[in-house]
């Protein structure tokens, strides 16, 4: 043990730098069980990477890189991985905030999900009213959300709220596939199922009276979180890449076939930010039209109602980002898979599960220091979905949120109870965790009011 | 002989699909894949015809696999099932029936195959596969 929450795991064997795991003993318990500091030693292995290898407070097993996964590569001597980055490529959160507060939504709880439910398209198969060419889809790949401004989709003032103005630059259509645009081009504007939600939300406590100020946020007031991804078209772009990593420099030398990758100045490296980049502008765009449609039935409900960005973060995401290390200077390509950009003074959005609070925070500098500017994601999962069917009943579910005053659409009962809050981690130790590092700070604690998953 | 079971994965899906021969595995890995998007029945309406290839058996259960995610995410097609299944030297040729998927009410929607703990392989006179799906 360096200082409190922070676990080392020493250089070992083929390991280029050690593992760090940012968790209390109580997280680093079910962190440990489940093969994720395999996964953190296994990543350490590869060429080129600075520092450590990391992983954040709610960290659980995933593919090749663990999940809450934070690595940094050196541009002439480091890799890009499809594993570092998900097959969810840009999911992420958005936060809206709006001018009503709990006294508004009385009596109209109801008629607001409903509407909510009908109008955004969740779950399995639920394709879009979005409909669109695949000349204009080529515009989204290459433009995200500046494209829909132009759509009546988007407001130019949306841009300066969300990670990278919305658009990430170098991106182009062309590398992404056929196959990629055609398991897409249906589904711009859904949420998908699993662990995706719009929830509208209550803000319950205040940390942070200034910051709080500048954001515009107050007790009691309505806010919505929107969880969704890059949807098919950001999956099959990271199966396209990754086979095509594994026919140009073969699997032999992996500890995980999943941690395929390629030089980050290599062609194919540079092909893949390129896909990855217009998949994440994809993802952009996918929140936008879900922000437009909240708007409406926002507008419908509440006609006199402004629904206004917080902030939109990327948690699955690579990045050329600049950090000081050992008092130089110099570009890096960081990798985060579940993991939350978390600059100084940047909005900071965490999910809690379906029945438990969520947080606001903000970035702070030692993030920038410490994790390559990078914080938790969520709660984390901790069961499995195989042993949430058999263990848990979705009739105590049902009762536990209806005692909350937490109304529930869901397109399968069986997400739902795969969704319980049993199966993640505690959100308040993930936020606990955070904040004693330092990497960044509590602004405001938000609890749902309105759930609505695939 | 069981034709598949699920086991226990923190976050996704993991399975393990069994067979007289290869292509029987191959064949009930998909009826996995199929059970974890919807588990009731599904009406024989529409036929697909598909060609795959792999560069060694792991990839070519990958891209089988990836193949009936593509149908289901691009043409809404679900499968109910293979009617033939032929394997030869990393080539996969099959005919799958099925209906669109809009006229059920389902439950999952599969991201992605994975390479993750993935295996295939014969033990005695039985093929196993091992595949975990990212949802």
């Amino acid at each position: 043990m360096k200082s409190k929450n922070i676990k080392e795991i020493k250089k070992e064997g083929k390991m280029k730098v050690p593992g760090i795991i940012y968790a209390s003993e109580k997280l680093l318990k079910s962190i440990e069980n489940d093969k994720t500091t395999n996964q953190i030693k296994n990543v350490a292995e590869l060429p080129g990477i600075l520092k450590a290898s990391m992983a954040m407070p709610d960290a659980h097993r995933g593919y090749g890189f663990c999940i809450g996964g934070v690595a940094a590569f050196d541009l002439k001597e480091g890799v890009i991985s499809p594993g570092g980055v998900g097959y969810d490529i840009n999911c992420g959160v958005r936060l809206l905030k709006t001018n009503l507060t709990l006294k508004d939504l009385k009596g109209k709880e109801k008629k607001l999900s409903e509407k909510l439910y009908e109008k955004i398209p969740s779950g399995v198969g639920r394709g879009s009213p979005f409909q669109l060419t695949y000349r204009e889809l080529d515009e989204v790949l290459e433009k995200g959300v500046e494209y829909l401004i132009e759509k009546g989709y988007a407001k130019k003032e949306d841009l300066k709220h969300i990670e990278e103005g919305g658009r990430l630059k170098k991106s182009d259509s062309s590398k992404v596939s056929e196959r990629a645009k055609k398991r897409g081009i249906g589904q711009l504007g859904t949420l998908g199922s699993g662990n995706h939600f719009l929830d509208v939300q209550i803000v319950e406590e205040i940390f942070d009276k200034k910051i709080a100020k500048k954001w515009d946020l107050k007790k009691d007031q309505l806010v919505v979180m929107v969880h969704c991804g890059s949807r098919g078209l950001g999956h099959q772009v990271a199966s396209d890449y990754i086979k095509l990593m594994e026919e140009e420099y073969g699997i032999e030398n992996l500890p995980d076939r999943e941690l395929i990758n390629a030089p980050i100045k290599s062609k194919l490296g540079k092909d893949y930010l390129l896909a990855m980049n217009s998949a994440a502008n994809f993802a952009f765009a996918n929140r936008q039209i879900v922000t437009h449609w909240t708007r409406e039935v926002f507008e419908e409900i509440f006609p006199k109602s402004k629904v206004e960005i917080i902030y939109d973060v990327c948690h699955n995401i690579a990045k050329i980002e600049e950090y000081k290390i050992n008092g130089k200077k110099r570009k890096v390509c960081v990798h985060r898979k579940g993991a939350t950009r978390s600059f100084e003074n940047q909005p900071v959005l965490i999910p809690g599960s379906m029945g438990t609070s969520s947080y606001i925070l903000v970035g702070t500098k030692k993030a920038e220091k410490e994790t390559f500017g990078s914080t938790a994601h969520g709660a984390g999962r901790v069961m499995g979905r195989k042993n949430a069917k058999e263990n848990l009943s979705l009739k105590s579910l049902e009762k536990d949120l209806k005692n909350k005053k937490i109304i529930i659409k869901a397109g399968s009962k069986k997400t739902m109870l795969e969704e319980s809050p049993e199966v993640y981690k505690d959100i308040e130790e993930v936020i606990k965790v955070v904040e004693g590092l330092g990497i960044s700070k509590r602004v405001a604690k938000l609890k749902p009011a309105i759930v609505i998953i695939g | 002989m069981k034709k598949f079971i699920f086991l226990e994965h923190t976050a996704d899906i993991k399975f393990q699909a069994f067979g007289k021969s290869l292509e029987k595995a191959f064949e009930n890995s998909a009826y996995a894949l199929k059970k974890t998007i919807y588990s009731k029945k599904i009406k024989k309406k529409l036929i697909k015809k598909v060609s795959i290839k792999g560069k060694d058996q792991e990839s070519l259960l990958y891209n089988f696999l990836e193949e009936l995610i593509f149908l289901f995410d691009s043409e809404k097609f679900l499968l109910s099932k293979i009617k033939e299944l032929k394997i030869e030297e990393n080539k996969l040729k099959a005919i799958l029936v099925g209906d669109l998927a809009e006229n059920y009410n389902l439950e999952m929607h599969i991201k992605a195959i994975t390479y993750n703990e993935m295996f295939v392989k014969k033990e005695k006179n039985k093929w196993i596969v091992q595949v975990v799906l990212d949802i």
